[in-house]
Formats: C-alpha cells, sequence, structure tokens
C-alpha cells in the first residue's frame, strides 16, 4: 500500500487536473490602472406564475365557451371568444405550450424516467380532455388558437365528398400514433416541428414553417378547419371523449321538426341527417354485417400490429442516434465517408464504436417494443370506425355528430327554432 | 311506442359503457402522469462544458437571429492582444480592422486597456451565435468565451429544435430557477 501511495496521489493531481482543464492557459491579468471587471446582467425567464396565469385563462375560456354553446347559443359570441384565444395563447403567448403538443410532453413522461413533466403542461392536456367528456369540443371551438385562425379565415366552405373525407380523416390517426411514438422513445416532437401556425404567431420563423401555415390556410379559405380535420392529433383523442359527452351542443334549441333547412350548414359534415323517410335495410342483413366487421376488428389489430413491427427498424431512424450508428456503421462496412456534424463530433469525442452500437441497439429494442402497439391502435381505430358505419340507427332528428362537431355554432341560425321564435333555453 | 324505448334503452346502455370505457383510461393516465408531475417549469441551455462549437446553434434556431448568444466570462480571460476568439488565425496585425476578426457580425469590441491588455465585449444585438469566436478561444484561449441561450429572446419551444440537431448533446431542460450555465469564474451574482 505505501509503495502505491505516491501513484495514488499522482492519479488524484492528474484527475484534478482533468477537471481544470484548459482553461487558464494566460493567467489572469494583474491590472494597474484600476480596472474593474465589467458587470453583466443576466434577463431571466418568464416567471413560472405566468404558466399559470395561462391555465387559468385556458380553463376560464373553456367554462364561457361552454355556457356560450350550450345556454346563450350564440355564434358571433364563439367567434369573439375564439378571437380573444388566438390574440392571447396565438400571437401574446407565441404558440407555445399548446394542448395539441402538450400531448408528446405526456408520452415523454410516461416512459422516460428522466423527464419530470410541469404541472402546467399536465393541465393544459389535461382540461380540454374533461371538458370533452362533459361537454364535447369547446376546446376547438373556443380556447384553440390554431382553431381559431382557421375559423375565422374560412370565408367560402366547399364540401368535400364523404369518401374524401373519410380518407383524409384516417391521418391524424396516424400522426397521433406516430407522435406518441416518437416522443414516446425520446427521439423528436413531431407535433410542434410540423406545427403550421407558429411561424404566423412569432412572424419569425423557418419559411418552412411559415409556407406551410399560409398553404393551409389557403386551402381553409374554402375547405374549412383542414389543420382540425386532417392532421390534429388532439383532435382524435377530443374526438372520441366527445362522442360520450355528457351533454352536446345541439342544432335546435327544442325539438327538431325535420325541417332539413340545417342540411348544407356545416362544412365539416358533422350533421347526421334524420332517416326517418329512408328505405330501412333488413335486420338480418345488417345484423350479418355488424357480425363480419366485429370479426374483422382482431385481424385488423394484429395485421396493423406486424405492420407496424415489420418497419419499426425505418420508424427507429428518426432518432438521432440511430441515424449516426447508420452512418457511422456505412463508413465501416461499405466505406462511404460519414461527414455530418454529428458523425465528426462523435468522432472527435472519443467514444467507441461499441457503445454507440449499443445504445442504438436499446433506443432500436425500444422501437420494437412500441411499434406494435402504434400498429395495434390504428388497427382498432379502423376496425371501430368501419364497425360504427354499419350499425343501422333510426334516427328521428337532425344531430351534431358528437366526434366531428367542433361546437364553433354555424348551425344555430339556421334553425328555424332559433333565437326569436322561442324564448332561450 | 314500447319498440322505440327499447331501443333508447339499449342506446342508452351504450353510451354510458362507452363514458365508462374512455373515462376509466382518462383517469388512470391522470393519476399516472400526476406522479411524474413537479410544479417547476423547464428552460433550455447549453451546458458549454459539453458544447464542441459546431455552429448548429446559429442555423437550427426558430428565432432569426438565433436565441443563442456568445457570452464573455471576463473573470477567465487573459485580456491578450492577440486574442485568439477576436482575430483570425494568422493575422499579421493585430487591430481592429475587419479583414483580421474572426466574427463574421463584427460583434466583438476589442478595447485597450492598459499595456499589454485588451478588453472584448460581445454585443448581443449584433451576435448570431455562430460560435467561430468560442471555438478560436477555447481552443487556443483561456476558454472565456461560450455559448449560452438568452431567455430574452429564447421562445422556450415545447421542443428545442438546436437540441435535436445538437451533435453533443449539449442543450438540456434545466429548471427555470436556474436558468444559466455560465462557466466558472461569472459574475453570477449580478442579478
Amino acid at each position: 500500500m505505501k509503495k502505491r501511495l505516491p501513484y495514488i496521489i499522482l492519479f488524484i493531481l492528474l484527475a484534478w487536473h482533468a477537471v481544470s482543464y484548459a482553461w487558464q492557459r494566460f493567467p489572469k491579468p494583474e491590472f494597474e490602472s484600476g480596472y474593474v471587471y465589467p458587470e453583466y446582467q443576466f434577463t431571466n425567464p418568464r416567471s413560472t406564475a405566468w404558466e399559470y396565469i395561462d391555465v387559468g385563462v385556458l380553463a376560464g375560456v373553456l367554462v364561457f365557451t361552454t355556457w356560450l354553446t350550450l345556454k346563450k347559443r350564440s355564434r358571433n359570441a364563439i367567434i369573439w371568444t375564439s378571437l380573444f384565444s388566438l390574440a392571447y395563447f396565438g400571437f401574446f403567448r407565441e404558440g407555445c405550450i399548446c394542448s395539441i403538443g402538450s400531448v408528446q410532453n405526456m408520452a415523454l413522461a410516461l416512459f422516460n424516467e428522466n423527464y419530470t413533466l410541469p404541472l402546467s403542461a399536465f393541465l393544459f392536456f389535461l382540461i380540454p380532455i374533461l371538458f370533452a367528456l362533459a361537454y364535447g369540443r369547446q376546446f376547438c371551438a373556443g380556447a384553440c388558437p390554431l382553431g381559431a385562425i382557421q375559423e375565422v379565415t374560412g370565408f367560402y366552405s366547399v364540401k368535400l365528398p364523404r369518401s374524401a373525407e373519410a380518407i383524409l380523416s384516417s391521418v391524424p390517426y396516424i400522426y397521433l400514433a406516430l407522435a406518441i411514438l416518437f416522443a414516446a422513445t425520446d427521439s423528436h416532437f413531431i407535433i410542434c416541428k410540423y406545427d403550421p401556425f407558429v411561424g404566423i404567431f412569432r412572424l419569425n420563423a423557418p419559411a418552412t414553417m411559415i409556407i406551410f401555415g399560409i398553404l393551409l390556410l389557403l386551402a381553409g379559405l374554402f375547405i374549412n378547419r383542414p389543420y382540425c380535420r386532417f392532421l390534429c392529433p388532439y383532435g382524435v383523442i377530443l374526438n372520441w371523449l366527445s362522442r360520450f359527452s355528457g351533454s352536446h351542443l345541439t342544432i335546435t334549441p327544442t325539438s327538431c321538426v325535420n325541417c332539413r333547412l340545417c342540411e348544407d350548414a356545416c362544412p365539416y359534415n358533422a350533421i347526421i341527417p334524420s332517416n326517418l323517410d329512408a328505405p330501412k335495410e333488413k335486420t338480418v342483413t345488417s345484423r350479418k354485417r355488424f357480425t363480419i366487421y366485429l370479426a374483422l376488428i382482431p385481424v385488423f389489430v394484429i395485421t396493423g400490429a406486424l405492420f407496424t413491427l415489420r418497419f419499426s427498424d425505418n420508424l427507429a431512424m428518426i432518432n438521432r442516434n440511430v441515424r449516426l450508428a447508420n452512418e457511422v456503421r456505412m463508413e465501416t462496412v461499405a466505406g462511404i465517408k460519414a461527414v455530418s456534424q454529428q458523425a465528426v463530433t462523435f468522432k472527435e469525442s472519443g467514444k467507441t464504436v461499441e457503445v454507440l452500437y449499443q445504445e442504438e441497439e436499446v433506443i432500436k429494442e425500444r422501437y420494437r417494443k412500441g411499434s406494435p402497439i402504434a400498429g395495434a391502435f390504428l388497427g382498432l381505430s379502423l376496425g371501430i370506425a368501419l364497425l360504427s358505419l354499419s350499425a343501422g340507427r333510426l334516427r328521428d332528428e337532425y344531430k351534431p355528430d358528437q366526434g366531428k362537431c367542433y361546437s364553433c355554432g354555424r348551425c344555430f341560425e339556421y334553425c328555424p327554432l332559433h333565437n326569436n321564435n322561442v324564448p332561450l333555453l | 311506442m314500447a319498440e322505440k324505448n327499447k331501443y333508447q334503452n339499449r342506446r342508452q346502455f351504450v353510451k354510458q359503457a362507452g363514458r365508462l370505457a374512455v373515462a376509466l383510461p382518462v383517469a388512470y393516465l391522470s393519476v399516472s402522469l400526476l406522479r411524474k408531475t413537479s410544479a417547476g417549469e423547464f428552460v433550455w441551455q447549453i451546458d458549454p462544458l459539453k458544447c464542441t462549437q459546431c455552429g448548429q446553434c446559429e442555423k437550427n434556431c426558430v428565432m432569426t437571429p438565433s436565441a443563442v448568444k456568445c457570452m464573455h466570462s471576463f473573470q477567465m480571460c487573459g485580456y491578450c492582444d492577440l486574442c485568439s476568439g477576436y482575430l483570425r488565425q494568422g493575422v499579421k496585425i493585430l487591430d481592429t480592422a475587419a479583414e483580421n476578426q474572426l466574427c463574421p457580425t463584427a460583434a466583438i469590441t476589442r478595447k485597450f486597456i492598459e499595456e499589454p491588455y485588451f478588453e472584448y465585449t460581445i454585443d448581443e444585438e449584433l451576435c448570431i451565435g455562430c460560435a467561430k469566436c468560442v471555438k478560436g478561444c477555447t481552443a487556443f484561449g483561456n476558454g472565456s468565451l461560450h455559448l449560452q441561450i438568452k431567455h430574452e429572446s429564447c421562445k422556450n419551444c415545447n421542443q428545442c429544435s438546436i437540441a435535436i440537431a445538437c451533435p453533443s448533446d449539449a442543450i438540456q431542460r434545466v429548471p427555470i430557477s436556474d436558468p444559466y450555465k455560465p462557466k466558472a469564474g461569472y459574475n453570477i451574482d449580478s442579478e
């Protein structure tokens, strides 16, 4: 032990040297002219109190919108509320954090130990969901800045054919599944990356972001609310909760007289017509179809899971460590030189290739677990969508489709019983 | 009428069951998430010890110019005449001429203090966060120049787009109570 002591001391000294490495190559000057070091003023970030003010405003707006859609039934007031949200959450708060993106924070927090979820992000995620469960998609109607900017710019409404609408409506499910998969594996926040309007809110963003936003707004002039209908991943969650909501916006304040005046009111194809006059299908055939579709659901689920499992390694490529490992492997195997910034830094860092490959394998393993779940979710949604198509129902009134309806209130004034004709509820 | 009631009852039942089926996961999710929640907020910051001055900060920030700026730890600086963060390599004359400066936007001001010391200050209005001076200073000098995210320009995006591009994992979420990671010797009590 005594023999080794000098070496141990030398090692400690060397280790200490490593801590204070490379700094102070040149000694600190000894000024004679009475020079004082300049003071530096740190600018602190916005105080945390603002985050909770935001949560308060969100809750307040939701309560107010709920009252407007369910009791007051005023389309104008709803528009003004959503304009306020656009101004506050969009232009003043500059679009971050929003409920749509908060889905990713939830996924990251659920599956990663080292990330602690900020309470405000959690509340931004949860409050609109609770409202959807109780009163329908009030968030989309009055509180979402992305919805608001599209709602006020939807000047003409061209109705899409139902088939095109149905196909495009499947995109948000894929978007949601991928966003959760990528966030849960700590790879990327794609919802934030492809947020269309945040560039417009800040007037300072990469050009591609602003161009995407403007293109969506231009499309939205005719095909209203394109982001909400064909992209928004948070909308998928609200859609499903709203279907079972306790109370929901109604087209008529009293009871429907089947006048058919509201048939073309909704640009989102979210009004389910009554089918009193429609020819009735035989119970036997509809039951048979229902059973077949029910039996198809497991097939869809398994196919979806297998399909995404097959591509899990490709999906993992969105993770930058996997990309880096791939680049390095290409260099060693095929001799293609790794020139990316990541690869250059990796080579300089002195990290061994084995460690990198191990990290890559860990991430890929997570994708192998996660992607079948995403695929199964997609298969399940497809199956349920088919099943709900085949469930024939007797409907004696015009009703909003609770899943699709944004509670925007466009249909109110189409109803002859609206406003002046009857006292408000 | 009895027929209709039967359907309505069934529909009511399906709806109740559905509501339960969606409310239960929501409740479960909330509880499990709440356990991972903390009241504190987070902001993004660069760890200057991990930073490799690759220049991605300038290119990847959603803001133009980038919210990443160069900061100067005066307490660490050697106040050299031949400053490897200010001057290009191999310059003949040590002066403030534009062709001698490393900074592409001339954001560093050189001021004579006393023989042989010069003070270098960063004009943050001009700084674009390209890290050229930081690279020079870290490679050949004391490493007193370093990059930090300035919170007056940072929008605190949910996912920092520089953090995605950063090859050395230098950008991390830090608690809002401790929003800067300046290098040692920094006069941090100035706030």
